[in-house]
């Protein structure tokens, strides 16, 4: 009954309530759900391959201090030994055999130590594994798979934003035969769920020989119901007195499409691009079945490549997860209020 | 800027030339002509494709060199020999992936409605800062899939911290992903987690068209909550609670990508859902039983008209209800 109270108020009093307060709790709680693990991950990512294997983790990427010491090639990991006596020395590990580790003190490189390994504790520091990233394009081919998705997500968002305004313009402010049947057609497409038509699609990339080619990614997506939907919608709002004025000026008509009704239209335009952007950026299942030559995956299939294999390299498989999703998280940041106006407008993703 | 006006310079011709010889009403077919093109090539072509691979057999791709095979593809999908056995039925897996995308959806989709409508009526009250409360429970929605499941995937291996709490805790640690029960609930959790948002937004947008003098009355009626939540909210609620219900409910059934980079469809087929199963038996398998898969997805469309249609009757339904009221 209590709980029914808080969730039906809609009033604010002057005081705290304390059914704002349970309001505001849940808030927290929702805050603390929806972005801790995102940021477990990015600060995972700056672990050192060492540190992220470390078990129980830490929260900031710690990781064992090195030093390097007269006499090995390799710098040597620091260890802060309980010595006789009570006091603690900082030594460095030169090798380790069963239990017993030999080390040494960075001071005096000659003289070697016995120690047994439960004696000892890790000297730990507070380091940016920033190399993570930077080995990313250098060890691996990710500036290919970079550039594929970029690619993909520009030129399908163009092509887009190019078809979908001329389909909505000839559905709104044209008069022809078959008009109604055609915007029928497309909006049925919106019931029509991708994974159904698996298959054939597959067949119908083939056919057109581009199966591993990002065109093959591209094309199928380029017509969105949404987007035509979207885009009529908008253009309706546009009065056809201008059309008409242009028309008594000889405009042509792809004149008037692209001088008069593309710009009136630039709100609209630029939520679809938004949306074009998300969904291109994010698309996992058709670049699965058409891009299987691994110099033409997108982030996406790298990433799930990468994560399939046996001995997953956590560290660059996290670096590669965090940089994937900071596109979209700055779109995001700047453009929140559009998307979920948007969305609320047009109850589609 | 002038490379765009150059290229729509450039296409200008095309279109002069369409309107001599169209005029300038029929002219409308050629600026939906790439449109249609599209979707012709590449969802009603497909559509229709579909249906040919349905009743035909042998692994080429191209339908004319498929033999003709009738219900064949449906048997193996739907023979059992005892239908309270699973085990004797031909394609145990298919039965398995149906079976974990019902118990999923209706879970899923229980759990997402209850969850978004908690949300969207505590960012209903009066609150400060709600452009940035919505956010918080919207970001998730605009992560990929696989960036998704990557994220839970590290929180949720055998080294990751949540078996670091229980370890903190004194407790065993759980191997999250490759034990069935876990790992079923999982799946359930981060879908909703991913997904929770973009559904408090609709149901919000419902919210806050609720005139709020209804609201005033109640309070001068001396309504109870409880009364004022089943009287006013939910009833006004319904035609955005319904969108939520279907949209959600033909997610659910589609589940795909999250769950395959998560748990692999593993541990056995534990978390192995329909689409998952199309995928594989088409593509991923060493043979690509393409009629199969068409099969299955001609199972998976029946299914989804026969939600949408329900759909249609619970908004007439409801539609009804109201201006009886």
């Amino acid at each position: 009954m209590k709980a029914l109270r808080f969730l039906t108020l809609t009033r604010g009093r002057q005081r705290l309530h304390w059914t704002d307060v349970l309001s505001y709790a849940y808030l927290l709680a929702g805050l603390f759900v929806m972005f801790a693990p995102v940021l477990w991950l990015v600060m995972s990512s700056f672990k050192t391959e060492s540190a992220i294997g470390q078990f129980p983790p830490s929260f900031l990427p710690y990781s064992q201090k090195t030093v390097v010491v007269q006499g090995h090639d390799k710098p040597l990991p620091l260890f802060r030994v309980a010595g006789e006596g009570g006091q603690t020395r900082v030594l460095a590990q030169v090798s380790r055999i069963g239990i017993m580790a030999t080390m040494v003190d960075p001071a005096q490189p000659d003289q070697t130590v016995q120690v047994n390994i439960r004696e000892r504790v890790p000297v730990n520091e507070l380091k940016f594994a920033t190399s993570n990233y930077t080995d990313l394009f250098g060890k691996f081919t990710f500036g290919a798979y970079l550039w594929n998705s970029v690619f993909i997500t520009v030129v399908a968002t163009l092509l887009t934003l190019l078809f979908n305004s001329m389909a909505a313009f000839a559905l709104s402010k044209y008069q022809f035969r078959g008009q109604k049947a055609v915007f029928l057609l497309i909006i049925a497409t919106l019931m029509i769920p991708p994974t159904i038509i698996l298959v054939p699609v597959f067949l119908v990339i083939n056919s057109v020989s581009l199966l591993n080619s990002l065109w093959g990614v591209i094309l199928p997506a380029v017509a969105t119901p949404t987007g035509v939907f979207l885009l009529r919608q908008y253009m309706l709002t546009i009065p056809d007195e201008l059309i008409e004025a242009a028309r008594m000026d000889h405009a042509s008509e792809w004149r008037i499409y692209w001088r008069i009704v593309l710009p009136l239209s630039a709100p609209a335009l630029a939520v679809l691009a938004i949306f074009s952007v998300m969904w291109r950026w994010n698309d996992f299942l058709l670049p699965l079945i058409v891009l299987s030559k691994s110099e033409f995956f997108t982030l996406q299939l790298a990433l799930n490549s990468f994560q399939g294999e046996l001995n997953t390299q956590w560290h660059y498989l996290l670096a590669m997860t965090v940089i994937t999703l900071l596109p979209v998280t700055l779109v995001f940041a700047f453009l929140q209020r559009y998307i979920t106006t948007g969305i609320a407008s047009a109850g589609v993703k | 800027m002038q490379f765009l006006s150059f290229f729509f310079n450039l296409l200008e011709p095309l279109f002069k030339l369409g309107q001599r010889w169209l005029g300038t009403s029929r002219l409308g077919w050629l600026f939906v002509g790439p449109n249609l093109l599209v979707f012709g090539l590449f969802t009603f072509l497909p559509i229709l494709i579909n249906l040919v691979y349905a009743i035909t057999g042998g692994v080429n791709l191209m339908p004319v060199q498929r033999p003709y095979t009738g219900a064949e593809n449906f048997q193996i999908l739907f023979e059992c020999q005892d239908y309270f056995d699973l085990a004797t039925c031909r394609k145990d897996v298919f039965w398995r992936a149906m079976f974990n995308t019902l118990k999923f959806s209706v879970l899923q989709v229980a759990l997402m409605v209850l969850f978004s409508l908690v949300t969207a009526m505590v960012l209903n009250r009066k609150i400060i800062g709600r452009g940035f409360w919505r956010g918080v429970f919207f970001y998730p929605v605009l992560l990929s899939p696989v960036v998704v499941a990557l994220i839970w995937k590290w929180l949720l291996q055998s080294q990751g911290v949540f078996n670091a709490g229980l370890v903190a805790l004194d407790m065993p640690p759980v191997e999250w992903l490759t034990e069935g029960g876990w790992a079923f609930f999982w799946t359930v959790f981060v879908s909703i987690w991913a997904h929770m948002g973009f559904y408090t937004l609709i149901l919000l947008a419902g919210l806050q068209a609720i005139p709020s003098d209804l609201y005033e009355a109640a309070q001068m009626d001396r309504a109870s909550p409880l009364r004022t939540l089943t009287r006013i909210t939910l009833p006004l609620l319904m035609p955005n609670l319904i969108v939520v219900l279907v949209l959600a409910a033909i997610r659910a059934v589609q589940v795909f990508d999250e769950v395959f980079v998560l748990t692999g469809g593993g541990p056995g087929s534990a978390t192995t859902f329909i689409v998952q199963f199309i995928y594989q038996t088409g593509f991923a398998e060493q043979i690509h039983l393409y009629g199969l898969a068409a099969a299955a997805s001609l199972s998976l469309a029946i299914f989804l008209i026969l939600l949408t249609l329900a759909q249609l009757r619970l908004t007439r339904a409801s539609q009804a209800g109201q201006k009886v009221k």
